[in-house]
């Protein structure tokens, strides 16, 4: 099931889609699932459910931090599908993040098959570019499944006509140049990129990396269909005393930020 | 697998070598990455730039760098006749410099200003930071905390150079962790910085390019050893980490279907221990750093930590055109444990008055149970990719000649120093001072 009518619906409502990454297996498997619906019950549209990878190059220190953490506490790849399922019941969009090697050793059309059976909506995909994902397109046309590929600051136009003409779901814009983790302003970098990714696609186009309060959100919401957060919610978790203090961090945040996306074109 | 190996008109699929190779990395590099083949393609048919390079070659790096026999080493490889290319000579101490300065001026040439590269032994670094120094370019090395410490002396090579090196803490901390953090460098300053990449692995055109600027080891090699036997080799073996000395030396003599292309990668405590950098006995195909290669990885596709006495093997993945050549059958690839390394080491120091680099006895241990296979009759070609100077602290724990805390470890009375007089130095890891 598609990502794209929960995209239609928040623009219905005249709002950008808040977007949210958690790494399964951080600090458990069922700690992690929990906190996925934390982020459900406080204005999360979409769940970006992440792979923990032992060399995510697209990372900055917080996912990374995070992802070794859950891989000594022995998550395995079969764990993604039940959270999966899991944001799929809780009625948020679940779509997976992950680096392409772990896909690769399942089995690109086994992966595509049984993410689908979990209801998965699909992939985001950070180290597959289109023009080595004949295998997984074939897998996600055959399971109906969201292929999100990412375009960055320094696409050419021809780049990002290729790219997005890959993208089914959404086009999923890198605001800077540079890893995850939250920076201190967005940048113009980020509204440049989603007009000339507009140029290029009807599809909706949603910004990730670098956001991690609610102005920034209400910023970003007012010119991209979804803002998507990962390590100030992840830092939520790897920073709190204790599991309780830290699922009543990631609540609060999840809530600012579903605020900024309300305000952002009011 | 399923990746494609040629398209259906039958042509090889792009960038790939056989199934192997491809560009898997974020889309913000690709840009990058188009940028530098299209400025290298022209570069390698622009007569100032060859030009230059050549100049570079001959007079900077030392260039063609000489072959030695080496009779009394041979004596322990089955009589074989054994032929180093001695890339250990070249400027900075190994065979890394041929690449680094082709891409230091393809650098200059895209208009940027800065370099970064990863490291394992510090012989790429030094090679990097020499380049930098020579074209005015800033530079910075990433090295794995484990490598900075077993490679001490080639840090500070590097500084003095003007380099800054920055030690990496994640993961296993050791080169596959330094390709990361250059990684994660390059997507954040790529308008100003190229990635001096130090191997044949990554996403293309690094394998190919690469390789290229270290083709020259086999052009002239193979003519030196034409002039010296009055034939051709009967294998040629090389170590192998990325695998770009083994890919220098043995591309030229690949059409010479005669000639056996043996490389070697480090076993380290021995396959079976499971510490060991022996991807091809030991990994499956997958991706890592760019590439669809073979990777060291577990059956969730988390990549699997490597061992190796030596900084400069110990990687857990391998240049796409060595899958491409294991599986076509053209070249075979065999581990050799640290143990046969070091033996390697000491018996080349001992009988030629040559220490090699660690890296580099691998290929020598090699040559000992190839030579002992093919008889007196044959003639190997050994590739020499560089030289011990940077591994003598880690030989010289190794041998016990040092103790725990750099000390020397001397004879308590002068009789104890009576076994020394062994001939040949056949007694293996059993160094006497
Ligand atoms: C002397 C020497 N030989 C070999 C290697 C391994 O690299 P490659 O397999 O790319 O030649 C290194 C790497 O640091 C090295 O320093």
């Amino acid at each position: 099931m598609s990502v794209g009518p929960i995209l239609e619906a928040c623009r219905a409502e005249g709002r950008a889609a808040l977007i949210g990454y958690l790494p399964v297996g951080f600090p458990s498997v069922e700690g992690s699932i929990e906190a996925m619906k934390v982020l459900v019950d406080n204005g999360v549209d979409i769940v970006e459910i992440g792979v923990p990878y032992s060399d995510p190059v697209m990372d900055g220190p917080v996912i990374q931090d995070a992802a070794v953490r859950a891989l000594e506490a022995g998550v395995h790849l079969g764990d993604i599908f039940s959270a999966t399922r899991a944001v799929s019941d809780a009625g948020a969009g679940a779509l997976v993040m992950t680096y392409w090697n772990p896909v690769l050793r399942y089995g690109v059309d086994r992966f595509a098959g049984d993410l689908a059976a979990a209801g998965g909506a699909g992939l985001i995909t950070p180290d597959l570019i289109p023009d080595e994902a004949g295998d997984w397109t074939a897998a996600a046309d055959a399971n109906d499944l969201d292929k999100v590929f990412l375009v960055a600051p320094s696409s050419t136009p021809e780049r990002l006509t290729k790219v997005t003409a890959a993208c089914r779901g959404f086009v999923y814009a890198t605001a800077v140049m540079g890893v995850t983790g939250a920076r201190a302003s967005v940048g113009e970098a980020a509204a440049d990129l989603v007009a000339r990714t507009r140029a290029a696609t009807d599809l909706p186009v949603c910004v990730g990396v670098g956001v991690s309060t609610g102005d920034q959100a209400a910023e970003v919401g007012r010119y991209a269909d979804g803002v998507i957060v990962g390590s100030a919610l992840v830092r939520c978790l790897t920073e709190a005393p204790t599991p309780q203090e830290g699922l009543e961090a990631l609540g609060a945040l999840a809530r600012e930020l579903a605020e900024g996306v309300r305000r952002g074109r009011a | 697998m399923t990746q494609p190996s040629t398209t259906s008109s039958g042509v090889p699929a792009y960038g790939r070598f056989g199934g192997f190779g491809g560009r898997y990395v974020p889309e913000a590099l690709i840009p990058a990455l188009e940028q530098l083949e299209e400025v290298w393609r022209k570069a390698v048919v622009d007569p100032e730039f060859v030009g230059e390079l050549e100049r570079l070659q001959r007079t900077y790096t030392g260039r063609p760098s000489i072959i030695t026999e080496v009779p009394r080493f041979a004596e322990h490889c089955g009589g074989a006749r054994v032929i180093l290319k001695r890339e250990d000579l070249n400027h900075t101490g190994s065979h890394k410099i041929n690449n680094v300065l082709g891409q230091a001026l393809l650098t200059k040439r895209m208009g940027k200003t800065r370099v970064i590269a990863e490291t394992g032994a510090g012989q790429h670094g030094v090679a990097t930071a020499t380049a930098a120094a020579l074209l005015g370019l800033e530079c910075v090395v990433y090295m794995g905390r484990k490598d900075t410490e077993r490679q001490a002396l080639n840090v500070a090579r590097m500084r003095l150079l003007g380099a800054t090196v920055v030690p990496v803490d994640n993961g296993s901390k050791t080169l596959k962790d330094a390709v990361n953090e250059a990684f994660r460098d390059w997507v954040a300053n790529v308008a100003t910085t190229h990635y001096v990449l130090g191997t044949v692995t990554g996403p293309h055109p690094f394998p190919e390019m690469v390789r290229d600027f270290h083709r020259v080891i086999g052009v002239e090699a193979r003519q030196q050893v034409l002039d010296l036997v009055g034939r051709l080799p009967d294998a040629v073996l090389a170590c192998v980490g990325g695998g770009s000395n083994a890919i220098g030396i043995f591309h030229r003599f690949i059409d010479d279907r005669s000639v056996r292309l043996i490389g070697f990668e480090a076993g380290g405590e021995g396959v079976a221990s499971g510490r060991h950098a022996a991807r091809f006995s030991a990994g499956q195909p997958g991706v890592l750093h760019g590439a669809f290669t073979y990777v060291m990885q577990d059956v969730d596709g988390q990549t699997v930590e490597s061992h190796s006495v030596s900084a400069g093997l110990d990687y857990p993945s391998v240049g796409p055109e060595h899958a491409h050549l294991l599986e076509s059958g053209r070249a075979e690839y065999r581990p050799v444990t640290d143990e046969e390394a070091m033996e390697a080491f000491s018996l080349l120091s001992r009988t030629e008055g040559i220490l090699p680099a660690i890296e580099s006895a691998h290929a020598l241990a090699g040559a000992m149970k190839v030579g002992r296979e093919l008889g007196p009759d044959a003639v190997l070609l050994v590739n020499l990719s560089g030289r011990g100077d940077k591994d003598v602290h880690t030989a010289a724990a190794w041998f016990g000649l040092i103790d725990e805390d750099g000390g020397t470890v001397l004879p308590a009375t002068s009789e104890a120093a009576d076994g020394a007089t062994d001939d040949d130095g056949a007694t293996g890891t059993g160094v006497q001072l």
